[in-house]
C-alpha cells in the first residue's frame, strides 16, 4: 500500500494511478451492485477472469504500474464496479473503451463475451440493450442513460468500487485536498451554504445553514453523522451510493468535518445493506492506510477519524434524534427539539447530520464551485436527485436528474412509459411519508418546493408508478402498514393514530367499510399530522390524505358499493358466470373445490357467491372464458 | 415592573421569569393544561401530545417542550386543540382497559381525569383493549400492561430518579411495551421495590400491592393478637385524605387501628430509637477501628437493595443495623412469644420496598417472616374508609402499654437527614438546647437530594452525607470510588425520605415540605429529644433484648 503524506504525495500518486488507469484501455465492468449480484453478476465477474486468464491474456483486476505487467498493450481490466442503475436489465456488464453495455448477462454468455467482445473486437448484438427495435450498442445511446445527468452517480458503473487507487486515478480526494489546502474551514461554509445544497434525506433544509451552525459552536468536540439508513420502501439510492462509489461520500464527510471543526464521524448504515457495509469499511481501511482518514491528515493539523454504525432495520432511526440515540446503543426513539442535533446531537455535542447523497454532493460542489452547481436544476433547488424508480414502469432503475425535470420526462423518456402499454395512474413520491402525484401532474417539475404545493414531498426519491390496475385505497393501506409498525410507539397520535388509520383501511378493502370511514380518515389524519412528535408521525397519514383527496370515488366504491374498481381488492371481487355465454358443461363446478357452482346440464351455471372463495379455478377451467371477476 | 420579557396567553400578557417551558408558563397564568407525562423532576419526554397549544399562525406547539420567548402569542383552547386533545383520548382510551369501577385508580386515574373533563362519551374505534396482563411477580408493585399508556414517566422515574434503570420499552409502535430487560418478571429483576414508579403511574397500570384483604381476616381473627406499629412519616400523610390540613393526626390513627381491631398499636418512633442507639454505637465502633469508613445507614430497605445489586463491595460498609421496623418487630416476637394467642406482626409503613424487605430471608424465622404484613398509608386510609370510621368524629387516643414512650429524634427519621440528626443528637457530648439547634441547623435538614455537611468530632470533625434519590446516592458513591472522603452517608430511596414514600398519598412538593415540617413540629413538641433518653429503652434492653442485641437488632447482608 501507499502512504500520503502531503500535499506532494498526493499529487504524485494521483498521476501515477491515472497513467495506470488509462494504461488498462480495454476494459469490462461488472455491475457489484445489489441487485446484479442477486442475478449472479460475481459469478459472472469469477468467470470472465477464469476464461481470460485461460485464454492466456493479462487481466488486470488492480490498478499496476507499468513495469508489474508483461505486455501493457495486452491487458484487459476486469472490474467489480458499483450500480449502473438500470436494474431492470441486470446484470449488466460494460466494455471499455468501446462503451458497450450488455444486458441481462447470463453465466453461459461468458465465454461469448470474453471470446468476442474482449479477446476480439466484436459487438454482440443479443446482449445489447433493444427499444421499440432499435438496437442500442452503447450505454450512453440508451434513452434510459442519455436523457440523464449523472453527477453524483458520475463513477457508478465506471470505477472499481472497491479501489482508493481507481477513486484518485479518475480525480478522486481532490475535493478534499482544495479545502484542506487552499480554503478556510469558513470558505468551505460558504461555499457550501452559497451552493444552496438542500439536504437530500426528505426535508431539503439547506446543508449550508447546518453546517455554518454546527461550525458557530463553541464546543470543541463535534460530530460528522452520515444517514444511511435508507428505509422507505422501493427506495435504494444511497445504498448504491455507497457501494458504487464509497469514496466519495467519505470524502464528503471529511469535507465536512474539516468545515465545521469535527474530529469524528459515524455512518449509520442499515445492517440490511450488507453490501454497503462491506464496501464502506474496505474504504476506510484503505483512507487510513493511506492516511486520508486519521491523526495530521497530509501533514496538516487536520484529523479525522470514520466509525460505521449499522442500525437494526427500525424506519424511525432515519429521524435525527432517533439516530443518534440509536448510535448512543439507546433505543431509537425521536426526542422533543429544542435543542437540535446542530446543538445537542450526537453525544450531546453539536452534530452536522446529512444524509449519503448530499454528502455525496460536497466534493462537486468544492470542486466546481457553487456559481456551477446553482446553474444546475432550479434556483430554489439546485443540483441533481437520484431516484429509485420502481413499479409498473418497463425501466425500473436507478435514475439521477436536474432538478426541476418533470414527472413526464421521468415516467415517459427515462423510465420509457407504463409497463404493457397500461394507463397510468399515479405516482407515490417520497415513499409512505409522501403523497401521490397524479395525471395531471404529469407536467409538475420535480423540486422541493413545487411538490411540498402539491402535498407531496421529494423524501429520499423513491418513485412508485403505478397503472389503472392499482388500486389507491390498497395503496394508503400498504403505506399505512408500514408507518404503523414502523412507528417508534413513543407518542399517542403515532402509536395509536396509525394503528386505527390501518384499522379503518383494512376494513374498506375487505369490503367492511362504514358510513363515515373516509371522514373519520381525515380527522384522524389531521390530529396525527398535527400533533405526533416527529416527521415520520407527522408524515404517515399523507399516502391516506393524498389518495383521498385524488381518488375519493375509488374510496367511496369501497365503502358504500363494495366495488374495488381497479379490480384489484380481492375481498371486493365477485366472481360471476356471464349466462350469455355459458354452455352449461358443468366443467367449473366439477373443479370448485368448495361446491360454490351449480346449475342443470346445457343451462347456465351460477355461483353461490357465499361459497366462493375467490381461488380462480373456474375462470382457468373454462374453455368459454364465461367467468369474470366483477 | 422590571420584565418586559413577556408572552401572551390567550391573549393575557404572562411575564417569562426563567420558566423552561410553555406549559410552566400556562400554568402560572392560572390555566391547567392538560398532561400525562410532564413531570416537572423528570426529564421532558413529549410523548403524550396533550399539552400542545396553538401558536398565532395555527400551527401547534408540545407547550412541554417548547421554551418561551418573549412576544409568543398562544392559545390554550382553541377549536382545533379541542378537537385534537379529545382525538387523542379516545384514541387511548380505544386501546384501554375500561373497568374503571374495579379498577385500584377509580377516581384517581389521570385518564378517567382527563376523559370526564373533555366530555368524552363515545369511543369511535373498535375496543382492543387487551385482557389484564398482570405481573404480580413482585412484593411491592403490581404492573398490568393492558391499563399502561406509556408515556414513560415510570420508565424515567426509574432511570433518571431513581437510576435503578428496572424497567424500559420494549417493542416498537402498538407493540410496545413496559417491560424489564428480557421480559422478566419484575420481582427476578434488578427492581428495589421503591414504587416511584407507581407514584407517577397516571393510571392503574402500576399499582402498590395491596395486603389488607390478608389482614382483615387476621384482625376479625378471634385468636390472633394483632401488633401494629406505625412509622413516623405515616402520621402526616393521613390527614390531607380525609379532609383536614397536613397536620400529626396520629392519635386519630391510633383510635381508628383500635377500632378496627388491632390489639396493640405502637409507635415506630420507639424502634427508632433502638436503631440510633445500636448504629451511632456501630459508628462509633468503625470510627475507633477506621474500619468499614463511610458507614452507609440501613434504615431503607429500596437502598439496601441498590447497593446489594449494583455495588456489592459496599455492603461491608452498610450498617449491620435492622431498620427501625424490624428491630422493633423483633422486639414484639421477643415479648409475646409466650403469649397463647398467635401474634400476628403489622407495620404501617409509608413504603413499598418494605413490603418486600419483610419477606427477606434474613428476617425469617423457621420460615415465618417476623413482620407478618407490612400496610402502607394508603392502604390503611382505605380501611379506615372501608371500616366507615369517621375520622373527624373520633377521639384521638395514646399508644398503648408498655411501649408508650417516643423520642423526637426517632420521629425524624420520616424525612431526610432525620436519620443522621438523631445520630449526630446521641453521640454529642453537649445535648443543651442550643446545641440541638446547633445540630439542626448545620446543614442536616432541608428538602434537598444531596446535602453535605461536617460536625465536630472531638478534636476533628466528621464529614457527613445525607441523599434522597437513588440517584443522588448514586452521585456520592461515584464521588467515594473517585477519593472523597466521608464518615457517614444516610441514604432515603425516595426523594424527601419516606414523607414521600410511594405508598403515601401521592404528594406535590408543596405537601411535601408540609410533611417535612409537620416532624419537625412534632419533635420540637416531645420533651424527650434524643434516643438514649427515652425511658423505654432501659425497659426494653433490660427486660426484653437482655443478651439478645445482636441477634434480635442486627442483620448480615451479605452471603
Amino acid at each position: 500500500m501507499f502512504r500520503l503524506n502531503d500535499a506532494v504525495d498526493i499529487n504524485n500518486a494521483r498521476t501515477t494511478f491515472k497513467h495506470s488507469f488509462d494504461m488498462q484501455k480495454k476494459k469490462v465492468l461488472i455491475c457489484g451492485g445489489t441487485g446484479c449480484v442477486a442475478g449472479g453478476s460475481l459469478r459472472i465477474y469469477a468467470e470472465i477472469i477464469r476464461l481470460l486468464e485461460e485464454a492466456g491474456v493479462e487481466v488486470a483486476v488492480e490498478l499496476k504500474a507499468e513495469t508489474e505487467h508483461n505486455d501493457i498493450d495486452n491487458i484487459i481490466g476486469v472490474k467489480k464496479s458499483g450500480c449502473h442503475g438500470f436494474c431492470e436489465m441486470g446484470p449488466l456488464v460494460r466494455i471499455e473503451p468501446k462503451g458497450w453495455l450488455y444486458t441481462k448477462v447470463k453465466f453461459e454468455d461468458c465465454a461469448e463475451i470474453v471470446e468476442k467482445s474482449l479477446i476480439g473486437e466484436e459487438f454482440i448484438e443479443r446482449l445489447a440493450y433493444k427499444s421499440n427495435g432499435v438496437t442500442f450498442a452503447k450505454q450512453e445511446d440508451i434513452p434510459f442513460y442519455a436523457k440523464q445527468t449523472r453527477l453524483v452517480l458520475e463513477h457508478c458503473g465506471h470505477i472499481d468500487a472497491t479501489s482508493i487507487k481507481e477513486y484518485l486515478a479518475i480525480g478522486g480526494y481532490k475535493a478534499f485536498q482544495k479545502a484542506l489546502f487552499e480554503m478556510s474551514p469558513e470558505d468551505v461554509v460558504n461555499t457550501i451554504t452559497d451552493s444552496n445544497l438542500r439536504g437530500r434525506g426528505g426535508g431539503g433544509f439547506p446543508a449550508g445553514r447546518k453546517w455554518s451552525q454546527v461550525a458557530k459552536q463553541p464546543e470543541p468536540i463535534k460530530y460528522i453523522v452520515c444517514n444511511g439508513d435508507e428505509g422507505d420502501p422501493g427506495a435504494f439510492m444511497d445504498r448504491s451510493i455507497m457501494e458504487g462509489d464509497p469514496h466519495r461520500m467519505l470524502e464528503g464527510m471529511m469535507i465536512a468535518g474539516y468545515a465545521t471543526g469535527a474530529k469524528e464521524g459515524y455512518i449509520y448504515v442499515r445492517a440490511e445493506y450488507p453490501l454497503a457495509v462491506e464496501r464502506l469499511k474496505m474504504a476506510i481501511a484503505q483512507a487510513e492506510e493511506c492516511g486520508l482518514l486519521g491523526d495530521n491528515i497530509l501533514g496538516t493539523e487536520f484529523s479525522f477519524k470514520l466509525h460505521i454504525n449499522r442500525g437494526a432495520g427500525a424506519f424511525v432511526c432515519g429521524e435525527g434524534s432517533a439516530l443518534t440515540a440509536s448510535i448512543e446503543g439507546k433505543r431509537g426513539m425521536p426526542r422533543v427539539k429544542p435543542p437540535r442535533t446542530v446543538e445537542h446531537g450526537l453525544f450531546e455535542k453539536p452534530t452536522v447530520l446529512n444524509n449519503v447523497e448530499t454528502f455525496a454532493n460536497v466534493p462537486l460542489i468544492v470542486n466546481n464551485g457553487s456559481d456551477w452547481y446553482k446553474s444546475i436544476g432550479p434556483e430554489n433547488s439546485p443540483g441533481t436527485k437520484a431516484f429509485a424508480l420502481t413499479g409498473k414502469i418497463n425501466n425500473t432503475g436507478l435514475i439521477e436528474i436536474p432538478m426541476g425535470k418533470t414527472l413526464k420526462e421521468v415516467i415517459y423518456d427515462i423510465g420509457g412509459g407504463i409497463r404493457d402499454g397500461k394507463e397510468f395512474k399515479a405516482v407515490q413520491i417520497g415513499g409512505p411519508s409522501g403523497g401521490c402525484l397524479i395525471t395531471k401532474d404529469l407536467n409538475l417539475p420535480l423540486d422541493f418546493d413545487s411538490l411540498k404545493k402539491v402535498g407531496a414531498m421529494i423524501g429520499s426519491g423513491g418513485l412508485v408508478v403505478m397503472d389503472e390496475d392499482t388500486c389507491m385505497v390498497e395503496i394508503a393501506r400498504f403505506f399505512m402498514n408500514f408507518t404503523q409498525n414502523e412507528s417508534c410507539g413513543k407518542c399517542v397520535p403515532c402509536r395509536e393514530g396509525t394503528k386505527r388509520m390501518l384499522e379503518i383501511l383494512e376494513r374498506i378493502v375487505a369490503g367492511n367499510g362504514q358510513d363515515g370511514d373516509i371522514d373519520l380518515l381525515l380527522e384522524l389524519a389531521d390530529t396525527i399530522s398535527s400533533t405526533a412528535l416527529c416527521g415520520l408521525g407527522k408524515t404517515a397519514p399523507s399516502p391516506v390524505v393524498s389518495t383521498i383527496k385524488s381518488f375519493r370515488d375509488e374510496y367511496e366504491a369501497h365503502v358504500h358499493d363494495k366495488r374495488c374498481p381497479a379490480g384489484n381488492c380481492k375481498k371486493l371481487v365477485r366472481y360471476e358466470i356471464q349466462a350469455d355465454i355459458c354452455k352449461g358443461c358443468s366443467a367449473c363446478s366439477r373443479k370448485c373445490p368448495v361446491g360454490a357452482i351449480s346449475g342443470v346440464i346445457k343451462s347456465p351455471f351460477t355461483i353461490d357467491t357465499t361459497k366462493c372463495i375467490k381461488c380462480g379455478a373456474c375462470i382457468q377451467t373454462c374453455k368459454f372464458g364465461a367467468i369474470k371477476e366483477v | 415592573m422590571k420584565n418586559e420579557n413577556y408572552m401572551l396567553i390567550d391573549n393575557i400578557p404572562v411575564p417569562i421569569e426563567g420558566e423552561k417551558n410553555i406549559l410552566e408558563m400556562v400554568r402560572k397564568a392560572g390555566i391547567e393544561l392538560p398532561t400525562f407525562c410532564y413531570y416537572s423532576e423528570l426529564s421532558v419526554y413529549g410523548a403524550c401530545r396533550m399539552c400542545m397549544v396553538e401558536n398565532k399562525r395555527g400551527g401547534m406547539e408540545a407547550s412541554c417542550s417548547t421554551p418561551p420567548r418573549a412576544g409568543m402569542e398562544i392559545y390554550t383552547n382553541t377549536p382545533k386543540l379541542r378537537k385534537h386533545r379529545k382525538m387523542i383520548l379516545e384514541l387511548l382510551l380505544s386501546n384501554h382497559c375500561r373497568d374503571c369501577n374495579t379498577c385500584d385508580k377509580n377516581g384517581k386515574c389521570k385518564l378517567q381525569e382527563l376523559a370526564n373533563r373533555f366530555d368524552i362519551h363515545r369511543v369511535r374505534f373498535n375496543n382492543t383493549s387487551p385482557d389484564p396482563l398482570v405481573d404480580d411477580s413482585s412484593p411491592s408493585i403490581t404492573k398490568d400492561a393492558s391499563k399502561c399508556i406509556l408515556c414513560g414517566d415510570c420508565v424515567r422515574v426509574c432511570n433518571e430518579v431513581q437510576n435503578v434503570g428496572a424497567i424500559d420499552f420494549a417493542h416498537r409502535g402498538s407493540k410496545m411495551t413496559v417491560s424489564c430487560a428480557f421480559d422478566t418478571p419484575i420481582g427476578e429483576s434488578n427492581c428495589v421495590g421503591c414504587g416511584q414508579c407507581a407514584s407517577v403511574c397516571p393510571t392503574g397500570a402500576i399499582i402498590i400491592k395491596d395486603d389488607s384483604h390478608l389482614l382483615w381476616q387476621e384482625l376479625w381473627n378471634p385468636d390472633t393478637n394483632v401488633v401494629c406499629q406505625i412509622a413516623p412519616a405515616v402520621r402526616v400523610a393521613v390527614a390531607k385524605e380525609f379532609g383536614y390540613k397536613g397536620e400529626n393526626v396520629m392519635g386519630k390513627i391510633v383510635s381508628s387501628l383500635k377500632r378496627l381491631g388491632f390489639n396493640y398499636v405502637f409507635d415506630t418512633a420507639t424502634g427508632a430509637d433502638m436503631t440510633v442507639i445500636e448504629e451511632a454505637n456501630e459508628f462509633l465502633d468503625r470510627i475507633k477501628k477506621g474500619e468499614n469508613i463511610p458507614l452507609f445507614t440501613s434504615c431503607c430497605p429500596a437502598w439496601v437493595k441498590y447497593c446489594e445489586n449494583k455495588y456489592p463491595e459496599l455492603m461491608p460498609n452498610v450498617s449491620t443495623c435492622r431498620s427501625p421496623m424490624q428491630m422493633y418487630a423483633s422486639v414484639f416476637k421477643e415479648k409475646y412469644k409466650n403469649d397463647a394467642k398467635r401474634l400476628v406482626s403489622v407495620a404501617i409503613m409509608p413504603c413499598t420496598a418494605k413490603k418486600g424487605e419483610a419477606k427477606r430471608e434474613e428476617f425469617m424465622i423457621d420460615g415465618k417472616p417476623i413482620v407478618d404484613y407490612v400496610i402502607t398509608t394508603q392502604e390503611l386510609i382505605k380501611m379506615i374508609r372501608e371500616a366507615g370510621i369517621c375520622f373527624s368524629e373520633i377521639e384521638p387516643e395514646a399508644i398503648d402499654m408498655p411501649f408508650g414512650s417516643i423520642s423526637g429524634a426517632g420521629v425524624i427519621f420520616g424525612v431526610t437527614g432525620g436519620v443522621t440528626e438523631a445520630v449526630i443528637r446521641y453521640i454529642s457530648t453537649d445535648k443543651s438546647k442550643s446545641a440541638l439547634k446547633m445540630i439542626a441547623y448545620n446543614g442536616v435538614r432541608g428538602l434537598e437530594g444531596i446535602k453535605e455537611f461536617t460536625v465536630p468530632f472531638g478534636e476533628s470533625e466528621l464529614k457527613i452525607a445525607c441523599v434522597s434519590g437513588l440517584s443522588n446516592a448514586d452521585a456520592i458513591i461515584q464521588r467515594i470510588q473517585n477519593g472523597e472522603h466521608f464518615d457517614l452517608v444516610e441514604v432515603m430511596a425516595c426523594p424527601n425520605g419516606c414523607i414521600n414514600g410511594a405508598g403515601q398519598p401521592i404528594a406535590k412538593n408543596k405537601e411535601r415540605k408540609k410533611r417535612s415540617a409537620e416532624l419537625y413540629n412534632n419533635d420540637s413538641m416531645c420533651t424527650i429529644k434524643s434516643s438514649e433518653e427515652n425511658p423505654l429503652m432501659d425497659y426494653i434492653y433490660k427486660d426484653i433484648i437482655k443478651d439478645k442485641s445482636h441477634e434480635l437488632l442486627h442483620v448480615n447482608y451479605i452471603k
